[in-house]
């Protein structure tokens, strides 16, 4: 965690130019998408992994993951999870609700452009509700000034996905946000903690510019049957049988090893380890 | 305790054990106050009281209270006092969705609490509530059938059903009690509230753990996929695969399609990796070394004394080795 703490504080101090503390989030924001390519459009190969510091639980989840999934149903209309969502495409609408008399803000709803998800900041000092409580794909998120950070505490989240080819993230993760305003760049950065999948905790920023013109358009989904299944039918494949998973591999010419992912990808001494693979691999 | 008292609750042990980890939470503890249930309003006139063993999901409105599963014997004051909380009506109705003590031991307090002009007891022509259940979860009570789980009379459902549903009106709002064979137990109902859009689950489906499969009492993991199966044809989301039918779960969180949904894929896919070692050829033994559950064990594993993952595995080993 020391490490993380780190990254989040060498992100807050490139960011230390004067901005207001407790700024006004409320307006419509841009994203910039100018970094996580593999995340945009089409999204990633099956059985890329890397850069992740997942386990082997979550290594053995997403080698078995099937993208037939989508054929069901039941899973058709699942819009990303709050620590995916904005990766985008993720324009947003920010409104706030305010104290009639304080004029002090209750609230912060950040409307996501795809499919339209909406989080919301509680920022009036409320608890998270109990244990028991459904969870949503957005999570019960309250909200609370560190300067001039917004940090944000998300829990009741819904199971999710680090990556979106199987790669998974549990409902016991503990999501954190830090919501950063530099001139008219809003940058947030996401830590995500999972007890269940992740070696260390996944830390990424995203970055959106201010868009007085933007207009978010609706994105309904509604499911179809659009192959004939018998009932319960859930793709998978057994362990040891997902015959997609090299492609990334020999596709990219990453070699297989630094396909997998893992805690010690996210650190420069890496790169070390990267050379000598694909030295091995030359040979 | 003594040896009589031992021999009643033996067959329940492993369901406390899983209620008392699900829970995270020890009622016994001496000299200590046992924690607070959560009340917690679900969806149209359902709520949900959690723990006090079971989940318990209670219906009110200007009819009076009907109240699913009645949690362990020792929190039914405690659940009576919570029912207080959102009702002043009568309490009209109990049901029960399997026989477990964690789901019934309270069917006595929280029935003796209530009246019903419509239902007599048979002995002394007092009103009484009916207890509403599988025709088993009677024979399983009244030693019809034989099991060392044995309630006061006065526990005992009064009013039972043997084919595939049972319907009910009340409060407005029509309740149909759905059997589901050969599943957690052989006398599962899901209690689904139609105007609601809510189903009490019983243990067909946990978020806590993986499914406490009681073979003993003719329960199995395909009657339980099959009864997820069916959760989810009657489950309709609201947008985003998120919000509409709310499921009580049996232990644990209020869940929508989408939790019950990638539950039903766990234990599918669980299942299709356990029956593929076993068409290999492989051994009880050597099916656990290869960790069919590793990439689930992190979230819903079990480790007591009386029910644990070891023994799920071997549990759906025995079902699909047969």
């Amino acid at each position: 965690m020391k490490k993380v703490s780190i990254v989040i504080m060498a992100g807050a101090a490139l960011c230390a130019l004067p901005a207001p503390a407790q700024f006004n989030l409320a307006g419509s924001w841009a994203q910039r998408q100018h970094e996580d390519r593999g995340e945009r459009g089409g999204g990633p190969q099956i059985g890329d992994y890397t850069g992740l510091p997942i386990n082997d639980a979550a290594r053995l989840r997403a080698d078995t993951w099937s993208p037939d999934q989508w054929t069901v149903p039941e899973h058709q209309c699942e819009p990303h999870p709050i620590d995916y969502a904005p990766l985008g495409p993720a324009s947003m609408l920010i409104t706030a609700d305010h104290d009639p008399v304080s004029y002090d803000v209750i609230a912060w709803h950040l409307t996501f452009a795809w499919m339209n998800t909406t989080q919301t900041i509680w920022m009036d000092g409320r608890e998270h509700p109990p244990e028991q409580a459904p969870r949503t794909w957005m999570g019960h998120s309250v909200g609370r000034w560190k300067g001039d950070i917004l940090v944000v505490d998300i829990s009741h989240v819904k199971e999710g996905w680090i990556r979106r080819n199987g790669v998974p993230r549990s409902d016991l993760a503990k999501i954190t946000q830090y919501w950063i305003l530099h001139e008219d760049i809003l940058q947030l950065v996401t830590v995500v903690d999972d007890p269940v999948y992740l070696e260390e905790p996944s830390v990424r920023s995203v970055a959106w510019q201010a868009h007085t013109g933007y207009r978010m358009g609706p994105y309904p989904c509604s499911a179809r049957v659009e192959l004939d299944r018998p009932r319960g039918y859930v793709p998978h494949y057994l362990p040891g049988a997902n015959p997609l998973l090299r492609d990334f591999s020999e596709e990219s010419g990453i070699p297989w090893e630094a396909t997998r992912g893992g805690a010690e990808q996210m650190y420069p001494e890496y790169q070390e380890v990267l050379k000598r693979l694909l030295s091995e691999d030359a040979q | 305790m003594n040896s009589r008292a031992y021999r009643r609750w033996a067959g329940a042990l492993p369901l406390l054990a899983i209620a008392a980890a699900s829970l995270a939470q020890d009622d016994s503890r001496d000299g200590e106050e046992p924690p607070a249930l959560s009340v917690i309003p679900v969806q149209g006139n359902v709520y949900l009281i959690a723990g006090a063993g079971g989940n318990i999901a209670v219906q009110t409105g200007d009819d009076g209270v009907l109240v699913v599963d009645t949690g362990l014997p020792e929190n039914a004051e405690r659940v009576l006092a919570a029912i207080r909380t959102l009702s002043d009506r009568p309490i009209r109705f109990v049901v029960n969705t399997h026989v477990h003590p964690d789901h019934t031991g309270g069917n006595g307090t929280i029935g003796a609490a209530g009246t019903n002009e419509g239902f007599r007891d048979a002995l002394r022509s007092e009103p009484v509530v009916p207890i509403y259940a599988h025709e088993t979860v009677l024979h399983r009570l009244s030693g019809a059938i034989e099991d060392p789980i044995d309630l006061p009379v006065r526990s005992w459902p009064i009013d039972t059903y043997h084919v595939d549903k049972f319907d009910m009106y009340f409060n407005g709002e029509s309740i149909q009690l759905r059997h589901q064979p050969n599943a957690h137990t052989d006398g599962d109902s899901i209690v689904w509230f139609r105007r609601s859009d809510v189903i009490a689950t019983g243990d067909v489906y946990l978020t806590t753990s993986y499914p406490f499969i009681d073979v003993a009492r003719g329960g199995s993991l395909q009657g339980i996929i099959d009864a997820l199966n069916e959760l989810l044809d009657l489950m309709i989301p609201d947008r985003n695969e998120e919000g509409g039918t709310l499921a009580i779960s049996g232990h644990g969180a209020i869940s929508d399609e989408y939790e019950v949904v990638n539950y039903r894929d766990m234990l599918t896919i669980i299942r299709d990796r356990i029956v593929a070692l076993i068409d290999m050829g492989m051994t009880p033994e050597q099916v656990k070394a290869a960790q069919p559950t590793f990439d689930y064990d992190g979230r819903y594993g079990i480790d007591s004394t009386l029910w644990s993952t070891e023994r799920f595995i071997e549990t759906i080993y025995e079902e699909y080795a047969e």
